[in-house]
């Protein structure tokens, strides 16, 4: 697979949220504006762009079925697979543990704004369904997997400030009183996966 | 004195009830979201996942909490992962061994209760700062109000989507020809299909909120 095409099917077609429904609580709570929005963004990117090559490799010379071959050939016949969910999301607690104190120590004003949702991030649905997605999708190289979710971040991004400007536009039209922010919220979510319906099936 | 505190006082109470209504972990907290979508096509399997997170966040709030004073903070989210992956393992042996179908019907949803953001915003924002029981009340009421969201949701998408409940067709049998239906497909009903995909499950939580916020006022966002 060439890598543009990899790139441009992770943030369209296959999108985190519109296609999958992944990362939905994060999404729906961090975009009441479209900065803290950016920084959450950015925050899934980078853990996104980390953890799926990691797990990458985890993949391919750990868990998978004779993938301790290069121990030895004695270890050919053992396959791992079973550990995966517990590996890959060791992984991801431990970079979202690092993220944490990064933005804490370097954006106090983004850490307190992200508030409970930054160490949520590891159980951010998209973190880890983007390391499975990558195992199901058996990709051949490394720079494929890091184009992979770097993608994939991407494309939660973009929907999480898509949303975030909507919000902010919406807070100035009159919306029934007891519908205002979460339920309207909810209303546009899914206004916007009907939209993005139709890039599905669109092969490149 | 917190001795001399009942194990069904009035605060523990209010622990159990808020999250049915005035602190509930979908519509309020925001909490839980993915799997909700996923699992609310069909009434029976929402059930089963709801009774599932129910356990899971009771009881890895009761772990938790034994452990808060043990746990260091910089290291906490590792430590709860490990804790809710073991229990999540645990619930799923125990559906395969006794209700294999819907097990295979959820498949991987057992599984993405690990990243079933309910519970670790509870483990968060609670049992690392309250006590055991107190926890598992809160883990309770939790499972409880994340279930009441996901019935209601299930019910109407299935009953609208395909007509049945619990797999029974309550709307009549629908057959090639309107002449060989019956029930409501005999006068020309048709199933809406569209309630089937993932984003009615979003405008019907929409709708959900729009209703519950009209009847308890203080919930509505300014």
């Amino acid at each position: 697979m060439e890598l543009a095409n990899i790139f441009i099917k992770s943030i369209f077609i296959d999108n985190m949220i519109f296609a999958y429904f992944l990362g939905m609580c994060s999404f729906l709570a961090v975009s009441k504006s479209v900065k803290t929005a950016v920084g959450l963004g950015a925050a899934v990117i980078f853990v996104l762009t980390i953890t799926v090559p990691i797990n990458y490799l985890l993949d391919t010379y750990i868990l998978r079925a004779g993938a301790l071959q290069w121990l030895g050939s004695s270890y050919k016949d053992i396959d791992l697979s079973f550990l995966s969910y517990i590996m890959f999301i060791a992984v991801i607690a431990a970079m979202v543990q690092l993220v944490e104190m990064v933005v804490e120590r370097f954006s106090p004003a983004l850490y307190s704004s992200l508030g409970i949702f930054l160490p949520l991030i590891a159980v951010n649905c998209a973190i880890l369904g983007g390391s499975l997605f990558m195992q199901q999708k058996d990709f051949s190289t490394i720079t494929e997997s890091v184009v992979y979710g770097f993608g994939s971040g991407i494309g939660w991004l973009l929907a999480i400030v898509a949303l975030a400007s909507i919000r902010e536009k919406i807070s100035y039209s009159n919306v029934p009183e007891p519908l205002k922010g979460l339920g309207i919220t909810f209303i546009i979510t899914g206004l916007m996966a009907i939209a993005f319906m139709s890039f599905m099936g669109i092969k490149l | 004195m917190a001795d001399k505190e009942g194990l069904f006082s009035k605060k523990n109470i209010n622990l159990l009830k808020d999250p049915l209504n005035d602190n509930n972990p979908i519509t309020v907290q925001v909490l839980g979201i993915c799997s909700a979508l996923a699992v609310t096509v069909q009434l029976k399997p929402a059930i089963v996942m709801a009774i599932s997170v129910m356990v899971v966040v009771a009881a890895s709030n009761v772990i938790v909490s034994s452990l808060r004073n043990l746990i260091p903070n910089r290291v906490r989210i590792i430590v709860q992962l490990v804790i809710v992956a073991a229990l999540v393992i645990l619930v799923d042996l125990t559906l395969k061994a006794y209700a294999y179908d819907i097990s295979k019907q959820l498949s991987v949803f057992v599984g993405l209760i690990i990243t079933n953001c309910i519970v670790m915003g509870r483990l968060e924002a609670f049992a690392l700062a309250n006590k055991p029981w107190a926890s598992f009340l809160d883990g309770i009421g939790n499972g409880a109000g994340y279930g009441l969201i996901l019935v209601v949701v299930s019910f109407f998408r299935e009953l609208l989507g395909s007509g049945k409940l619990m797999g029974f067709e309550i709307l009549g049998h629908k057959a090639k020809t309107i002449a060989e239906s019956t029930g409501l497909y005999a006068i020309g009903y048709e199933n809406n299909g569209f309630m089937l995909l993932a984003p009615m499950a979003l405008i019907v939580v929409g709708i959900y909120i729009w209703i519950q916020r009209s009847f308890n006022s203080k919930l509505i966002e300014i």
